[in-house]
């Protein structure tokens, strides 16, 4: 049975949105249920799937009994499985999350439209993650994408609409991008397994071809996971959509593009290509501290709790590819720490503005006076996640910037310190206005204060663990790292 | 010059196409126009799957007999089957961000009465 593992990742959920379809025209609660053992089963198969791959090195599963290079492979190694539970994980606390919230913020008639959809969306990102043939990459983007397309559209607003019609313009254009990218390299090549890909193209690095693939490649995946001149959908898609799908969109659908970005340039090319023989670095190095210190600045201006939010995810990114463009372990280590963080803050915090408006349906934070009151264990929460996105010493957040600060240094490039530093005064900044209006100023009607306090639990335990899970990592730190490390010495080529 | 543009013209073609295409989605305000765009985009990479996948005086990759005359397993050269298989793919793919952004443009119409990107713009600003 474990032998299949590979496979059932993404089977699980692809057959848990048929099983759902049917179950939930006979009765709506069984979506929620079908979709959240799903979730949860997945995440358990790649949990296991990761100690075996700490335990006996690299899994490749061949689909169909198919050897590689000539069937689909898929592949479970350090980073693969690192991913894939953080992938899986954060897709089990939303779908816990979303039973209540879909069913009062996006109505009982489309509750079953958003559980299908969330598990085909679940179904592409996890399978993006496992798969080592290049294409399958491609078909796994698209079933992502346009179940994300249509879930930012599932909401009441009618402003979804038009940003998730935006989001699907971008975003094909991203994945046509990426379509052109995997032909070239046929083209020159006649391959399109990974590790076959590897092997032949080191002779034609010299190409033209090879080189303008490389670009469509970043240009494409940079297009789906925000790369700052290239972020413009992210505001609206990420600050309309209900905020369930904000939660997945930003912790988990940017991660995976940006996983496949780094598949593509640590695996597809080898390291000594990206970082010598094309000046990606230099670029990453000038757009990043200013997608850092410009989203910090901007998600300042802003009231709307969800709109500052999705402007701190792009800096947010910026860390992550500043991570990358540093070539060294410690920096690559702190990247994808910052990648586990990022999903577990930015997916905390969207499910808790989620929680707010559910209760208050306040959407700015100048309206969200005495919370600290009304709604005690809310802010809270909220106030940890806050410190987590800071960086304040004991969160885990505190971790990943310190290895990319030490990464920097490392680097000989001390210049980004100030870049980290001043992008976390920023943060304190934009977090202590939420703080200062829950804590310091008196609600407006204290009369409705009662009733605010029922939150149903299934929505605030998600919220709790995660935000549990931050001060856990953040003083076991040697947790998450074990498996980050790894994954970051193994795509530097050190082991 | 006139062999490079001769010799590669399908090359030529694929890379109009994608441009009209491009112009398309950027330029035009109407939404339906955007997505025909985004279409001869698409439809631009199938041009460029298909053309990478054929050899001068080759064949349909299929198994001959000696009833074909003068081609003989040994002597024919064959087109590469598999951009076609991948662009089957990417084919049914591009039907589906169709039938995706068509059905949101129905749901835009029904919420705005209008499919001009700058009066929805207008009137999302005019809202808030």
């Amino acid at each position: 049975m474990s032998l299949h593992f590979p496979v059932l990742v993404v089977l699980i959920p692809l057959f848990g949105a048929l099983l759902t379809f049917f179950a939930g025209l006979f009765r709506r609660t069984w979506a929620w249920h079908i979709t959240t053992y799903a979730t949860l089963l997945s995440f358990v198969v790649s949990l296991d799937l990761l100690m075996s791959v700490r335990a006996t090195g690299r899994i490749s599963y061949w689909l169909g009994g198919w050897a590689p290079p000539w069937g689909i492979e898929y592949v479970v190694d350090y980073f693969s499985g690192y991913i894939l539970v953080v992938i899986s994980f954060i897709s089990f606390m939303i779908a816990v999350f979303a039973g209540p919230y879909v069913k009062k913020q996006i109505g009982p008639e489309r509750e079953l439209n958003f559980f299908v959809l969330y598990l085909l969306l679940i179904t592409g990102l996890l399978g993006m993650v496992i798969t080592g043939d290049i294409f399958n990459v491609y078909v796994f983007l698209e079933i992502a994408s346009l179940s994300g397309y249509a879930l930012v559209a599932v909401g009441k607003k009618r402003g979804a609409v038009v940003a998730s019609y935006n989001y699907l313009i971008l975003g094909t254009v991203g994945a046509v991008f990426v379509l052109l990218g995997i032909g070239h390299l046929y083209m020159v090549t006649g391959t399109l397994n990974m590790a076959d890909l590897r092997e032949r193209l080191p002779d034609l690095y010299h190409s033209r071809v090879v080189l303008t693939a490389f670009v469509f490649f970043v240009i494409g995946f940079g297009l789906k996971f925000a790369l700052f001149p290239l972020h413009t959908w992210l505001l609206s898609a990420h600050s309309l959509a209900p905020s369930a799908v904000s939660a997945i969109l930003a912790a988990a659908v940017l991660k995976v593009n940006l996983y496949a970005l780094m598949r593509v340039m640590f695996t597809v090319f080898t390291p000594a290509f990206v970082y010598e023989a094309v000046p990606i670095t230099e670029i990453f190095f000038v757009i990043t501290p200013i997608a850092i210190l410009v989203s910090s600045v901007m998600a300042l201006a802003q009231t709307n709790i969800k709109r500052m939010l999705a402007y701190s995810s792009i800096g947010q990114i910026g860390f992550i590819v500043l991570g990358i463009a540093l070539a060294n372990e410690t920096a690559l280590t702190g990247s994808l720490l910052h990648m586990l963080n990022h999903a577990l803050m930015k997916g905390g915090l969207f499910l808790l503005a989620g929680v707010i408006i559910y209760q208050t349906d306040r959407y700015h934070i100048t309206d969200w006076k005495g919370l600290g009151k009304t709604m005690p264990l809310t802010m809270l929460v909220f106030t940890i996640y806050g410190l987590s996105m800071v960086g304040v010493p004991l969160t885990a957040g505190f971790v990943s910037k310190w290895y990319l600060a030490i990464g920097a240094l490392e680097a000989g490039r001390w210049y980004f310190i100030p870049v980290i530093l001043v992008s976390s005064l920023l943060t304190a900044v934009y977090f202590w206005r939420i703080i200062e209006w829950g804590y310091f100023h008196e609600p407006d009607d204290p009369e409705d204060a009662k009733d605010r306090c029922h939150v149903p639990w299934a929505m605030m335990i998600p919220i709790m663990v995660m935000a549990f899970l931050l001060l856990f990592f953040g003083v076991a730190a040697f947790i998450p790292e074990g498996p980050a490390r790894q994954a970051a010495a193994m795509l530097l080529g050190m082991q | 010059m006139i062999e490079i543009i001769a010799g590669k013209y399908n090359y030529w073609i694929y890379i109009s196409l994608m441009m009209i295409g491009f112009y398309a989605m950027i330029a035009k305000g109407n939404l339906i126009k955007k997505i025909v765009g985004l279409n001869i985009f698409q439809t631009a990479v199938f041009l460029f799957y298909i053309s990478m996948a054929v050899r001068e005086g080759s064949t349909a990759p299929i198994l001959l007999s000696r009833a074909h005359g003068a081609l003989t397993p040994e002597t024919a050269t064959y087109t590469n089957p598999l951009p076609h298989v991948l662009i089957l793919t990417a084919i049914v793919v591009g039907v589906s961000v169709t039938a995706v952004a068509l059905a949101l443009a129905i749901k835009i119409y029904r919420a705005y009465g209008t499919l001009d990107e700058y009066r929805i713009a207008k009137l999302e600003q005019d809202a808030e």
